[in-house]
């Protein structure tokens, strides 16, 4: 980590998005994490992807739990709320918030300690429920900031830093998130950037339970031989299914592609994803094969990367409750109280 | 009929209890029967006294019949309508001397399992029911209507009231309306032809009910939390307070539903458990809408962290806790104020919270509404601390009002427009010394206002710290908002007695109408004692001057611990000496024969000479 605060002045000439905004308004604080930690370029592809998607800040909410991944929302957005809540418990506090406004952004931020061990139940209630969010787990298989113990995606017969080996079978939060009907499923890795930025701008525009599973390797706790959260250990078993760009909307396409090499699923929002194929017969629209093909490569101790399930019509929490287009938390006294002659007539149906 | 003690007389003032077996709609029939008796202007107070089961157990319904209003548990039972040969021994054994028995007379019962201090009086129902019915389960619901026809003959309810509300309850359902009219005349006519009818307890009409209305706590807690402005609701099942969200639902669908469109303006998340329900709330209210949570002792104690979390970040919520038998899972569906502490000082730390203490639904209504307004004043959460006396039983209190002149009060929030000028803003910032900072909505400013919401320490601009003087800095704020609380909260209700008295008497929440009973029946034996009905936490000064203007104070409360009594003495800095709990905590209601019995032989103790000349 570094000591020195971040220079407040910008440059003139830094490059603003279409609201006049500047990369630099969409950084929050200095990260106090450890040098190489991978939650740190994770932070960076938020920051680069609300750049080019024109949010203004302060719409976004960004909530966590506990742990180092919670830390991490006040190393991005500086000009946004931020909530870091307690442990295991973003998606629920992260749901009321939503319920209170449909309006705005929620962004939650976790890990797998937060969000596998004491988070499991909020976890997949959240996404069972379909709040529009982007969900994304920091995953780096250890406890780090209690300093290193094993956590509950730990792959089975992984060697922590000190050379205890894992016995728990792991937990699949990719798997989990699909079963539960999460309606944008993704998993990706913190040391490749163009396949994880593109991957938030979708699921930032898609409605409903967006999922991100980021493998971000702790470099003081487990980037060790014998860890398979590390940074070696995920390159070399890095297995991306397909790379997206995604496009707030239809663009021509100019580059040359193979015959049926390209997919394109329009959003809800009219957000296009354009999914280049990198292998034969992934089909990210299919939920059942897309749950058969993970269990396989995962068996095959491969890390199957990419947009790995997405509906783009799907609804959300709102719909489900046929709440009212206007945020809940704008709603006047006139509109929520039903005043005195009502109350007198409910009186009357109690005599 | 055996009878050897007299037969007890009374008119309009006894207390007839049904025994059944739970699952049987016997519910139902005895709340017609309660509602009838209303209905010709006579006060009731009906207790449903049920097992944590759905079918099966033991269950009981108490009617208190009293023209004099009085809304407590009496004690004791003038007529018990046996209808349960599992509890027939103890239920025999409650009767008063004197008092009446009804029972299924179809089989033949031995000569011992009887009283012979009772008049008994025998309806073969099962008899009758198979006659009239072959179904089994008309059999068994129609048995009920039937009991409660050959009550009308032996108590002299009017057959009419009991018709018209068949009438209501069955409205456009013709095919279930009269076989239940048929029901009740049946087991009428029986009663007519083969009973001496009237008994000695009997009703007349009167005109002592006014215009009060019938309900109970849940149902008007949860209207106080649709005018008190709640829009998003977050629960998880438990007895006794589900029927608080399922009325908030029914009440949200009947006044909250946007007219042009259909749609809902409020959303009820029935949450996976009560830690997410209380999750649910907290971010709900930090984003700017009034959420709350309907819970009970087990639902509190889990909720413990997230708590603290909203007291320490200072978050809006509200909490209704239904106050069960406890501890652990205790007695689910019986009435204790057993939860004052573990909410009082909820979450680990230094934290106090505010509560407040409804007597009953109208008051629940009330506060309800109010909790909102002191969420949003004080940034905290508010408990609204109903027992299940108040939330489950339906009540005689007087009619709902709302003043349409009244709004809401969001409390310091800080506007786009203030922002805008140039207006400091600090999150937990005090600029006029009452303790509470502003705050800003998500979503308001693009470049000023945002702040970051933790549990860990921070300063007055919300910024992480773990510098000792500015956490307590943030601690001493914290005292001085609760200090504020004070005046905000209601005040205690005095009430002093007819004669200068060196005694007082301390109460809240459901014990208030066995304390008014109580007194009144003290105060006919000369002994009289000024009483105070504590309505909230934090305590105001007029509670410490109220227990140090009296020698001796008697703590009334449903709990073992004399739990109220430790939150005065913590907070007040009393003298224990002078207070003196009277406790009752078996699960049922508190009674005012108890608190009478209780408080003269205390005071017997104490050498206290009751003044002979009463009040008039």
């Amino acid at each position: 980590m570094t000591y020195l605060a971040k220079p407040k002045l910008h440059h003139p000439d830094l490059a603003k998005n279409k609201l006049g905004y500047t990369h630099r308004d969409y950084e929050g604080t200095v990260s106090t994490l450890c040098a190489g930690c991978g939650h740190d370029s994770i932070s960076a592809a938020i920051i680069q992807a609300f750049f080019e998607l024109d949010v203004a800040p302060h719409r976004v909410a960004k909530l966590s739990g506990i742990g180092c991944s919670s830390k991490t929302p006040t190393y991005f957005l500086g000009n946004s709320h931020g909530f870091n809540s307690v442990h295991g418990r973003m998606p629920s506090v992260l749901t009321g918030a939503n319920l209170a406004n449909r309006e705005l952004i929620y962004l939650g931020v976790s890990g797998d300690g937060d969000s596998a061990s004491i988070g499991l139940g909020q976890f997949a209630h959240s996404m069972r429920r379909g709040v529009n969010m982007v969900y994304i787990v920091e995953n780096n298989g250890v406890y780090g900031l209690t300093k290193g113990q094993f956590s509950a995606t730990a792959d089975k017969g992984s060697k922590s830093k000190r050379g205890a080996i894992n016995n728990d079978e792991p937990i699949d939060m990719v798997m989990m998130a699909l079963q539960l009907g999460a309606s944008f499923v993704a998993r990706s890795f913190s040391g490749d950037k163009t396949q994880l930025t593109p991957l938030i701008k979708a699921a930032v525009q898609h409605q409903g339970a967006a999922f991100l599973d980021v493998i971000s390797p702790c470099v003081a706790f487990n980037n060790h031989a014998g860890s398979t959260k590390s940074y070696d250990f995920v390159r070399e078993h890095n297995e991306s299914v397909n790379r997206l760009d995604f496009m707030p909307q239809h663009d021509e396409i100019t580059a040359d592609y193979a015959p049926g090499s390209l997919r394109e699923v329009r959003q809800h929002d009219g957000s296009i994803l354009r999914l280049r194929k990198l292998h034969e017969d992934y089909d990210p629209s299919d939920r059942i094969t897309a749950m058969d093909f993970l269990q396989r490569r995962h068996a095959d101790g491969e890390i199957v990367t990419g947009l790995l399930y997405v509906d783009p019509d799907a609804g959300d929490l709102h719909v489900a409750l046929n709440t009212v287009e206007t945020p809940l938390n704008r709603l006047g006294a006139s509109e929520l109280i039903p005043g005195a002659a009502a109350l007198e007539k409910f009186n009357a149906t109690l005599r | 009929m055996k009878v050897s003690a007299g037969p007890i007389q009374a008119v309009n003032d006894f207390v007839v209890k049904f025994a059944n077996v739970n699952g049987s709609g016997s519910a139902s029939a005895n709340l017609l029967f309660a509602k009838a008796i209303l209905r010709m202007g006579i006060p009731v107070a009906p207790r449903n006294i049920f097992p944590s089961n759905i079918q099966g157990l033991p269950t009981w319904f108490e009617v208190r019949v009293n023209a004099a209003g009085w809304r407590g548990r009496r004690g004791g039972v003038d007529l018990m309508v046996a209808m349960n040969p599992q509890t027939w021994d103890q239920d025999l054994k409650e009767i008063e001397p004197g008092g009446y028995l009804l029972y299924d007379s179809t089989k033949p019962l031995p000569e011992s399992k009887f009283r012979d201090d009772i008049s008994v009086i025998g309806v073969p129902l099962t008899e009758i029911c198979n006659r009239e019915y072959s179904d089994t389960r008309q059999r068994q619901l129609f048995k009920n209507i039937i009991y409660v026809g050959a009550l009308s003959a032996l108590l002299e309810i009017d057959p009419e009231e009991i018709a018209h509300l068949i009438g209501d309850q069955y409205k456009g359902k013709e095919a279930l309306l009269k076989p239940n009219v048929h029901a009740m005349t049946i087991g009428r006519n029986y009663a007519i032809n083969n009973l001496d009818c009237p008994l000695g307890i009997k009703v007349r009409r009167a005109n002592a009910v006014g215009d009060r209305i019938f309900i109970e706590g849940n149902s008007a807690a949860a209207l106080g939390a649709v005018y008190g402005g709640a829009t998003v609701a977050a629960w998880y099942p438990i007895t006794p307070s589900s029927s608080m969200a399922e009325a908030f639902a029914r009440h949200c669908r009947k006044f909250r539903t946007e007219p042009a469109s259909g749609r809902a303006r409020y959303a009820i998340v029935q949450a996976e458990d009560e830690l997410a329900s209380i999750g649910i709330v907290i971010g709900a209210g930090w984003n700017g809408a009034r959420a709350f949570t309907c819970t009970s002792g087990p639902g509190i104690s889990l909720m413990q962290e997230f708590i603290g979390l909203a007291y320490f970040a200072e978050i809006p919520a509200v909490l209704f806790d239904v106050q069960r038998g406890s501890p652990s899972t205790g007695m689910p569906t019986r009435t204790q104020q057993a939860d004052v502490l573990s909410c009082a000082y909820a979450s680990h730390g230094d934290t106090k919270h505010v509560l407040l203490f409804p007597e009953d639904p109208k008051e629940a209504f009330e506060f309800a509404a109010l909790s909102f307004d002191l969420a949003d004043r004080l940034q905290t959460p508010i408990f609204v601390m109903l027992d299940l006396d108040v939330g489950m039983q339906d009540w005689l209190c007087e009619p709902l009002t709302w003043d349409d002149a009244r709004t809401h009060d969001r409390g310091k929030v800080m506007s786009y427009e203030a922002l805008e000028a140039g207006e400091e803003f600090g999150r937990y910032l005090d600029v006029d010394g009452d303790g509470i900072p502003y705050r800003t909505y998500p979503g308001t400013h693009p470049k000023r206002g945002s702040y970051f919401t933790r549990g860990t320490t921070k300063d007055r601009y919300a910024r992480y710290t773990e510098d000792g003087a500015t956490y307590v800095d943030n601690m001493e704020r914290l005292l001085r908002k609760f200090e504020t609380a004070k005046g905000l909260v209601p005040e205690p209700v005095r009430r002093d007695a007819a004669h200068a008295t060196r005694f007082g008497v301390i109460y809240y929440g459901s014990t208030a109408p066995a304390i008014d009973e109580a007194l009144a029946a003290l105060a006919a034996q000369g002994i009289h004692l000024d009483a105070l009905r504590v309505r909230a936490f934090p305590f105001q000064d007029s509670i410490a001057d109220f227990i140090a203007a009296h020698e001796q104070v008697f703590v009334v409360e449903q709990n073992r611990d004399a739990q109220l009594k430790s939150l005065l003495v913590n907070e007040l800095l009393v003298d224990p000496a002078r207070l003196m709990p009277v406790l009752h905590y078996d699960g049922t209601p508190i009674t005012a024969r108890f608190i009478s019995g209780e408080i003269a032989g205390k005071l017997a103790m104490f050498n206290v000479t009751p003044l002979r000349k009463v009040a008039p």
